[in-house]
């Protein structure tokens, strides 16, 4: 017997209590056969490094409406980067600028959702990326 | 995407405290059998060590805030904590949310506390199949107390008596009170009762409640014995820990997960325990029991696979058919598949 069980992390690093898309993303995926480890508001950027670690997750998923995601998404890719987990899908989601989106994909964000995403869309992301391996 | 670390690599890296192996090998173990068997078969000489402490109660009586303040007291003493919390994965998308980490945050950073979540998929009872399998990680991995929180645990949910070595079972005031904690078949496994939430009103009555029947049964230790056998574990050990385990008075304590409140008093229980564990002959009863349970699963689970490739294909759907036509009843259809098998 094998699963290839998707597992992914759902976190929303920073003082944002903007949690509402995160849940929304964690329901979507849950509800699309992903196992989805969901971390709550308020963490760090080790925090989350450290959960996506011990979760072995495939996929970290951050969600950031507050405007802080140029400092703290780098920080997650980076500490990810570190610890060995260069091969983790890293998504990010919420109030981006499309400049920054830029920017932080050249930092290693794998892609960014705005807001009215759809989940179909972001859920078919996540299985093209995860079969294209 | 590079390849996959070779099993050996992940057993090596595992057996000398390589968190990432850790995490990489509970992931195997989960998602593959055949894995499940090398990794397992690589690190089980190296387990037997660990404190292996069995959370459970209903959903939403604070398991999780609890483990989580109970690991940090176990960090005060120096101890290593390795926690696996399940929660159950959606019968109809296959998925889970798991979200008992949201209750465990405050570790990170200390290489001392490991939180790993679990999905059911097809486990029953509260636990998943791989949990058993990720305990032994675990406690391969060097942690001194290995924590399981389950599914919130009904009355069907005892699984984690038969893979831990002390039940702690969660109440909280205000559940329906003593009816609920009777009726509750959680009431049998339990080693230590924590009634959280004791900064809510009802918590004396729920713990007048749960020593009222602790004394007017007196027959916990019986009770549990007999479900044991129910349960087909019966061995010789049992018996020893009966006589034993009526020795073990059941605590009932309050606790309030949220401030800490009694946390110290529930580790000094639980190591009081194990203590007895140790010193009543009791804790090897009980890993005979839990090894022989483990026997069992596998040995069932591979039947099973086993007859699922040898069955003449058609065979089930015939046997089928023959019922619901009513030409064979159900024990004779199976006696003709389990006849199949053997010959
Ligand atoms: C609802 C809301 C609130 C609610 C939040 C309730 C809650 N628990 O979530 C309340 C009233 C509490 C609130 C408070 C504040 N808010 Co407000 N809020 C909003 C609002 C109107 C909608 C956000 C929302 O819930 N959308 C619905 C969800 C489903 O959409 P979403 O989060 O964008 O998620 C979608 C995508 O982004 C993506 N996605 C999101 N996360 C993820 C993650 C992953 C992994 C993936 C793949 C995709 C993904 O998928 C989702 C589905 O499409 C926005 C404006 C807006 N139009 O976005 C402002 C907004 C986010 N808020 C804002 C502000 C400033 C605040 C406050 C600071 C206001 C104040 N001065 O007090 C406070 C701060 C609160 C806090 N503690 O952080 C600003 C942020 C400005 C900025 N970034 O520069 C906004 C943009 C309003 C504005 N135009 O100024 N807010
Ligand atoms: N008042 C009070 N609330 C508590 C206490 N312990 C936990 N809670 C709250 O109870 C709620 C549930 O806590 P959890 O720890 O998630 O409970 P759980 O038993 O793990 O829940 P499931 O895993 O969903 O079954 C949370 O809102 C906690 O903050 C306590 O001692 N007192
Ligand atoms: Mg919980």
């Amino acid at each position: 017997m094998r699963d290839d069980q998707i597992r992914v992390l759902i976190a929303k690093p920073g003082l944002d209590g903007h949690d509402r898309g995160a849940k929304v993303i964690a329901r979507a995926l849950r509800d699309a056969g992903f196992e989805v480890i969901y971390t709550g508001i308020r963490q760090t950027p080790q925090m989350i490094a450290a959960a996506a670690l011990q979760e072995d997750v495939d996929v970290v998923g951050l969600s950031i409406l507050s405007g802080a995601h140029m400092t703290l998404c780098p920080k997650v890719v980076e500490l990810l980067h570190a610890q060995g987990q260069e091969d983790v899908l890293v998504l990010l989601g919420g109030i981006i600028p499309d400049e920054d989106a830029a920017e932080l994909k050249a930092a290693g964000v794998h892609a960014v959702f705005g807001p009215g995403t759809s989940s179909s869309e972001i859920i078919a992301f996540i299985r093209t990326a995860m079969a294209g391996g | 995407m590079p390849k996959p670390a070779p099993t050996q690599q992940l057993i090596d890296g595992l057996l000398k405290g390589d968190r990432l192996a850790l995490a990489r090998a509970i992931s195997r173990v989960e998602d593959d059998a055949a894995e499940a068997a090398r990794i397992v078969r690589g690190v089980f000489a190296q387990t037997g060590r660990a404190h292996l402490i069995g959370v459970t109660g209903a959903p939403g009586t604070g398991k999780s805030t609890l483990v989580s303040a109970l690991a940090e007291r176990y960090r005060a003493q120096g101890l290593t904590v390795g926690v696996l919390a399940v929660d159950p994965t959606s019968p109809f998308s296959g998925g889970a949310l798991l979200g008992d980490r949201v209750r465990m945050t405050g570790h990170s950073g200390d290489a001392g506390v490991f939180i790993r979540s679990m999905a059911t998929r097809r486990g029953t009872g509260g636990l998943a199949r791989a949990s058993a399998d990720a305990m032994l990680l675990l406690d391969a991995g060097g942690f001194d107390r290995v924590i399981v929180e389950t599914v919130g645990a009904g009355q069907a949910e005892i699984e984690i008596a038969s893979v831990a070595d002390t039940v702690v079972v969660v109440e909280a005031p205000g559940l329906g009170d003593e009816v609920q904690a009777i009726k509750a078949g959680l009431l049998e496994i339990a080693d230590i009762f924590a009634v959280n939430k004791a900064d809510r009103k009802g918590a004396g009555r729920t713990v007048a409640a749960l020593e009222m029947m602790l004394e007017t049964g007196g027959a916990a230790a019986q009770v549990r014995s007999i479900f044991h056998h129910g349960q087909r574990m019966a061995m010789e050990a049992a018996a020893s820990e009966t006589d034993a385990e009526e020795r073990w008075p059941i605590p009932v304590l309050e606790t309030v997960a949220v401030s800490g409140g009694g946390v110290d008093q529930l580790r000094d229980a639980l190591e009081r325990h194990w203590a007895w564990l140790e010193g009543s002959g009791a804790r090897s009863a009980r890993e005979g029991r839990r090894l022989g349970h483990m026997l069992q699963t596998l040995v069932q689970a591979e039947v099973l696979a086993r007859m699922e490739r040898t069955l003449p294909p058609g065979l089930r759907s015939d046997l089928v058919e023959g019922m619901m036509r009513r030409q064979i009843d159900p024990y004779s259809a199976a006696a003709e598949m389990v006849k199949k098998l053997s010959g």
